[in-house]
């Protein structure tokens, strides 16, 4: 292609705008990491700043001193982030295929009465009253499994993929070999989804490891608490950070960089997936495309 | 209930009949169930809920026999002078995210589109794409990190140039133009995804046709690209106008919280309603509230959905 004026330009401009919105969108990630290795003292006689001077571990180590209550709340995150992920996906996509299926009369009745719960819903004060008191699912960890289980856009998201990739003929052919509905669910579609099931996947695995909000909700017993609720707690007082981390009041506590220090600690492994599901993420997203 | 049935008695049937089809598909329905089950159960239920807006709620008679009390609840909510605040704010808010998002989101698109090198574009767009990795409890960590009056780096750095600090946490003007900023950092990976992935799907050939007619690369971006992206433009922007008045309760919550000074600047219906649910315990005001959040979202949407199909058909949402 030849470069005229005009493509210069435009890439000047185009690279100073991308370049002011990359750094806009990491900045502030270096300084969560560098902030949390900075020592105290630093902190407070200077502010945060970009570059480490005084480099510390204290935070760390403090966090990692009496290390149970943390442990215990990236065992429920974990176990929850898991269990609810592989429940969520394998559901979700076998309602879509369901609704993909052209034999199936009523899947666009199916799809419509998912659909309306995302138009219309009673409100918060009725969901609360009827999972907290109804249900009885306050201070259950099932609660936490619960809540953010299905994402009506992505059963729908993972209908469209299903349906425009995965040839009609396929099924078809599997049936006269003597394939029920479910094998033909388990063998053929659930394998030939894998980018959506990547990108879906992370979609819902990120709703679990980030949900503070069912824990606020429905949980009063410590034990249950996740790491993001948890988080949440140090972040909003230091004196209840002192008291996570088992009573360890001690005068020269590091409370800014504490904070830090433990926001990374919550959100280290998440950013860890990304990588690995990346290349799938631009096909799963669009190929379901938006439309209900 | 369809096992008692005979065969003799299901020939009979007609083939369209519900139970001939139920009968057909079993294990697609069965399978079908469990999603359906939860919906039942985490939306419909809850759905039928709203009729608490009417009543005067106490645990022991429960939701469906605490006593009516017509449209108290409903007066006590718009006679708080809240109303008409939080329904401002969150619109307002809203509408300033959607352009906000939708401007940066498209521009990105544009620019990672056509832009020369391949590993630049690669790395950006990864980079761009963290902030949708966090919660908004980390966010407001970095908030901290960033605005804190006696530590925060843009202070540190006023204070290093010999200026005044600022103090957002009690100065409400800040937010009008902070939030906005806040929506598009944390989403603009994942918006120009969306359109960066419409660009894609173009036809090469009218870009071609368009530089042998000698076009520049500005002239193909608003008169090929930018007409071209409309369609994804206005269902992006539907689905989000669907949401209007469900804003974004993560962000303000976590962001503000319950800061006094900010509140009247800053409450939207979610947090009214969450304030009134779970620290004040007034559930007649939150399920009124909630009520009027509610129908007024469903009322916007049917309109939204009304207007496109008359415009064109093709863009509604159904």
């Amino acid at each position: 292609m030849r470069k005229g004026k005009d493509y210069i330009l435009f890439n000047v401009i185009g690279y100073i705008f991308i370049t002011i919105i990359g750094l806009f969108t990491f900045i502030p990630f270096v300084m969560l990491v560098v902030s949390s290795f900075t020592s105290e003292n630093y902190i407070i006689n200077h502010g945060y700043t970009l570059i480490p001077k005084e480099f510390s571990l204290s935070a760390y180590k403090l966090i990692f001193q009496n290390p149970q209550r943390i442990f215990r709340a990236y065992l429920v995150t974990i176990v929850v982030t898991s269990v609810g992920t592989s429940l969520s996906l394998f559901l979700s996509t076998m309602a879509a295929y369901v609704m993909y299926r052209k034999d199936v009369r009523y899947r666009n009745a199916l799809a419509f009465f998912l659909y309306f719960t995302t138009l219309f819903n009673g409100g918060l004060a009725p969901y609360y009253i009827i999972l907290a008191n109804y249900y009885h699912l306050k201070n259950n960890v099932l609660v936490l499994i619960l809540v953010p289980l299905f994402n009506v856009f992505y059963i729908l998201i993972l209908r469209n993929f299903i349906r425009g990739s995965i040839p009609d003929s396929l099924i078809e052919s599997a049936k006269i070999d003597g394939a029920g509905d479910f094998t033909v669910f388990l063998r053929i579609v659930l394998p030939l989804s894998k980018p959506a099931l990547a990108s879906i996947g992370l979609f819902i695995a990120l709703n679990y490891w980030n949900d503070w909000w069912t824990p606020m909700m429905f949980i009063e017993k410590q034990s249950l608490y996740p790491l993001q609720y948890t988080l949440y707690l140090i972040l909003s007082s230091v004196n209840v950070a002192a008291n996570i981390l088992q009573n360890v009041v001690r005068i020269d506590m590091p409370k800014e960089s504490l904070k830090l220090a433990m926001t990374v600690v919550a959100t280290g492994p998440i950013i860890f997936l990304y990588p690995f599901v990346q290349r799938y993420f631009v096909r799963g997203i669009t190929l379901g495309a938006v439309k209900g | 209930m369809i096992c008692s049935i005979t065969t003799k008695e299901w020939q009979k049937l007609k083939k369209n009949g519900f139970w001939y089809e139920i009968k057909k598909n079993k294990v697609l329905y069965a399978m079908f169930l469990p999603v359906a089950i939860y919906y039942i159960l985490f939306a419909y239920i809850p759905m039928g809920g709203i009729v608490l807006a009417f009543k005067e709620f106490n645990y022991r008679d429960g939701i469906l026999f605490s006593p009516w009390n017509g449209f108290k609840n409903f007066e006590y909510f718009f006679a708080s002078g809240r109303a008409w605040l939080v329904t401002k704010n969150t619109i307002l808010y809203n509408l300033a995210f959607l352009a906000a998002y939708t401007v940066f989101s498209v521009a990105c698109a544009i620019f990672i589109a056509e832009l020369a090198g391949k590993i630049f574009k690669k790395f950006i767009q990864s980079v761009m794409f963290l902030p949708y990795f966090v919660s908004w409890v980390v966010v407001a960590a970095m908030m901290y990190n960033f605005f804190n009056y006696d530590y925060g780096l843009i202070n540190t750095l006023i204070k290093n140039i010999g200026g005044e600090p600022i103090d957002i946490y009690s100065n409400p003007t800040y937010w009008y133009f902070l939030l906005p900023m806040l929506y598009v950092w944390k989403w603009v990976g994942y918006g120009s995804v969306l359109y960066l992935a419409a660009i894609m799907g173009f036809d090469e050939e009218c870009y071609e046709a368009a530089i042998i007619d000698g076009a520049n690369i500005f002239q193909r971006i608003f008169y090929i690209t930018i007409p071209m992206l409309k369609p994804t433009m206005i269902i992006l922007i539907l689905l989000a106008l669907g949401r209007i008045l469900r804003g974004e309760f993560d962000m303000f919550y976590q962001i503000i919280g319950n800061n006094g000074l900010l509140l009247d600047y800053t409450d939207i219906i979610d947090t009214l309603v969450f304030r009134s649910l779970m620290q004040v315990q007034d559930i007649g005001m939150a399920s009124a509230a909630g009520a009027y959040q509610s129908v007024l979202c469903f009322v916007i949407i049917m309109l939204v959905n009304w207007l496109v199909r008359r415009y064109d058909k093709d863009y509604a949402l159904f």
